[in-house]
């Protein structure tokens, strides 16, 4: 009680006072208010990140310890096929499956965007995947891609004997399957937020284009889609986050199989800090996935600087 | 039912978390099987039936994830009354850290060190000592279950030997039979792999390898043991990708596959579905013709609880899980072998009889490779066998190079 009255009584105070004084007194008390937010974040991520780098170099197994063994698990770390598959397996991931979501997404915008009936109902069908749990859409698929139970043994019993589609159990296809699976949940959500960007282009360029006589399909790729950056951009960042993180969907589809074909980094971690208890090399695994976003932020961060101080030059 | 029963269980324990003696003891465990459930439920009924305490099932499907579960929470200072784990290394930090109720007082009052055999099950909980944890059954990889129907339909003997069986596959094969069934997680092909390693080399050879990390040794005889393997690839299912174990066994219990080399829990399955070992299924002791007993199997461990009851209460556990009878009736049903002799063997069958009569002689006992190799070593194993299996470009000069690396390695 009397903390607002106080608060309320500087408020009272800084109203009296020059803007500038007033603005001051506020982000004091803002910085009040977050010291417990600020402190979190410091406590979890920064503290965290620092144990992590610090047992990384350690041969910690179940409990962490400081019996420094320089950069060995760093050296089995990139010895070892499975990391190096799993770091192969990101890329091939993240690229396939954000490269089909941008196209089919737009391209399922451009279809509901053409005044369709039912497009409440259509939009509620392909958003639908994404309300389901990564874990069960991986089941569904897995089960979908059983060459005994699936698609394969489904066509196979119209008729057609030869047919092979079984992806997850071929090394070499499998990660493809994954993708597919992960499409599948996503493209539903790029498809929404691209459908909001579309309709958030100004009718006057749809009529502009109509009379210019240019073709529907050029209008929308070549006029309305550069005009839509902050949709694509959303999407693409909601996209990149799924690909860091994903775990689940392998876990389910494939636990890392054929063999050790579909392994990421994240599981890996995982595996290694909870079941393989080698606390170490799971610690070295983790810091090694932190390098790639230490990267690009510390590249936006000169490319900001560089922006400012040359707008700063030019003032 | 069972559910209800767990649920019920759950009930009366919250109405009754007044009464001061009762206590709830957790236990965590991954049996979610047709028959590691029959098995798991034996030692809850009885536990419940001692008295006031109440068991509380959490199962968690997969021994990697139960024992990352338990790890996790023990850590986190939300330790479960009683954790599952496989006898060997995979709890040696939790002994050292302190972290586990001491059962020596009633393991000696009891006896345990006098009916518990062979030598090698007990050593796997009394360290320095100490009992730390309570071995409840023996399970051996070594076994090899065949469909007899599916070998007479392809119109062939059983086998005699891995070579005899890669001759006959392709008549089961003809016959529209899967040969060899195996499911893609990578313990599941490590675990088959180990078997036929342990058939083509002996046991003191093996032995070397494996716990002497020999590493000259394992560079001139594990060459043909990969080679080997790689030959039951072509006999393999195209489902086999990432495919359950006990789904696995259900190919060969319904005739569909000739034979699955998967340790003796097995024979719970065949157990659920009601076929009978001579007529329906046949186990073979590996290698035929001088059968061993590999000395896995599971232990209970008992984290250190803040409350006496549940402390009593655990002890009380551990001794039930001991008992003659309690043994009968969980290993009956679990397809494992008693941890002590003098059980009810009426209620055994011809296979658990066939394992029992192999153990009695240590000579034909294979220590379990996870007392030499620590939980990490034998992920690696996995891995890279699990990869040989599933990529047919790996040669096998690389995957002997990387396993004799492992070895050397490993600590």
């Amino acid at each position: 009680m009397s903390q607002f009255a106080q608060s309320s009584d500087a408020a009272a105070l800084a109203s009296t006072r020059p803007p500038r004084r007033a603005r001051r007194k506020f982000n004091v008390m803002s910085i009040l208010g977050t010291t417990p937010m600020i402190l979190t974040a410091v406590g979890v991520f920064v503290v965290c990140i620092i144990f992590s780098f610090i047992w990384s170099f350690t041969n910690s197994k179940l409990f962490p310890n400081f019996n420094f063994v320089g950069l060995d698990q760093y050296y089995r770390l990139w010895a070892s096929d499975r990391w190096n598959i799993s770091v192969g397996n990101v890329f091939v991931f993240g690229i396939w499956s954000m490269v089909a979501n941008m196209v089919f997404g737009y391209l399922l915008a451009v279809f509901m965007d053409q005044r369709i009936q039912q497009e409440d109902l259509f939009r509620s069908i392909f958003l639908y995947p994404f309300a389901m749990s990564l874990v069960v859409t991986g089941l569904v698929w897995q089960w979908m891609f059983d060459p005994n139970l699936g698609i394969q043994s489904a066509v196979r019993q119209l008729g057609w004997t030869d047919f092979q589609f079984a992806p997850l159990t071929n090394q070499s296809t499998a990660i493809y399957g994954v993708v597919l699976g992960g499409v599948w949940n996503g493209v539903g959500v790029t498809m929404a937020i691209l459908l909001a960007g579309l309709r958030g282009v100004d009718g006057e360029i749809w009529k502009a284009a109509k009379i210019d006589g240019i073709p529907a399909w050029r209008t929308y790729l070549f006029i309305v889609l550069p005009m839509m950056k902050g949709a694509i951009l959303t999407a693409f960042i909601l996209q990149c986050t799924g690909v860091v993180r994903v775990f689940d969907i392998v876990i389910a589809m494939t636990q890392g199989g054929p063999g050790v074909s579909t392994q990421m980094p994240a599981i890996y971690v995982i595996q290694h800090i909870t079941d393989r208890v080698n606390v170490g090399q799971g610690m070295a695994a983790a810091s090694t996935m932190l390098l790639p976003v230490i990267a690009v932020l510390a590249l936006q961060g000169i490319l900001q600087w560089n922006a400012r101080r040359k707008k700063e030059k030019a003032l | 039912m069972k559910k209800f029963a767990v649920v019920a269980a759950m009930a009366t324990a919250l109405l009754g978390s007044t009464a001061v003696h009762a206590a709830d003891v957790e236990v965590i465990h991954w049996w979610t099987s047709g028959g590691e459930q029959a098995a798991v439920s034996v030692f809850a009924r009885e536990f419940d039936a001692l008295g006031e305490d109440k068991w509380v099932d959490t199962a968690i499907a997969g021994g990697e994830n139960a024992r990352a579960a338990t790890l996790q929470r023990i850590l986190g200072g939300d330790a479960p009354g009683a954790a599952q784990f496989n006898p060997g290394r995979q709890y040696e930090e939790l002994i050292s850290g302190g972290m586990l109720l001491d059962l020596t007082p009633l393991a000696e009052s009891e006896g345990w060190a006098n009916f518990i055999r062979p030598a090698s099950i007990s050593e796997a909980c009394l360290v320095d000592g100490h009992w730390w944890c309570v071995p409840v059954n023996i399970h051996s990889w070594n076994w090899a279950w065949a469909s007899i129907p599916a070998f007479a339909k392809a119109g062939v003997e059983l086998p005699t030997s891995f070579d005899d069986f890669l001759a006959k596959a392709p008549k089961l094969k003809e016959a529209g039979i899967i040969p060899f069934a195996i499911g893609g997680e990578s313990w599941q092909i490590n675990g088959a792999f180990g078997v036929i390693q342990t058939s083509m080399l002996g046991l003191a050879d093996r032995e070397k390898i494996l716990k002497d990390k020999d590493v000259e040794l394992a560079k001139s005889l594990m060459p043909n043991v990969f080679t080997k393997f790689r030959e039951f690839k072509q006999f393999a299912d195209e489902g086999s990708a990432n495919r359950n174990w006990n789904d696995t066994t259900n190919l060969v219990v319904t005739d569909q596959a000739g034979i699955q080399v998967m340790g003796d829990w097995a024979r719970g399955e065949f157990g659920v579905a009601g076929k009978v070992a001579g007529t329906d299924y046949a186990c073979l002791a590996l290698p035929i013709d001088h059968p061993t007993v590999s000395t896995g199997g599971d232990i209970f461990l008992f984290p250190k609880q803040t409350d006496a009851a549940v402390e009593a209460a655990q002890l009380k556990m551990a001794s039930m899980m001991v008992n003659p009878q309690v043994q009968a009736l969980f290993n009956n049903a679990k397809g494992s072998m008693p941890i002590r002799d003098d059980v009810d063997m009426s209620l055994a069958d011809d296979c658990m009889k066939k394992g029992l009569e192999i153990i009695k002689d240590p000579a034909n006992i294979a220590v379990d490779a996870g007392r030499w190799l620590s939980n990490d070593t034998t992920g690696q194993m996995n891995d890279l066998v699990a990869q040989f299996w599933a990529d047919d470009s790996m040669t096998v000069d690389a995957a002997v190079e990387q396993y004799v690396n492992i070895l050397a390695t490993a600590e």
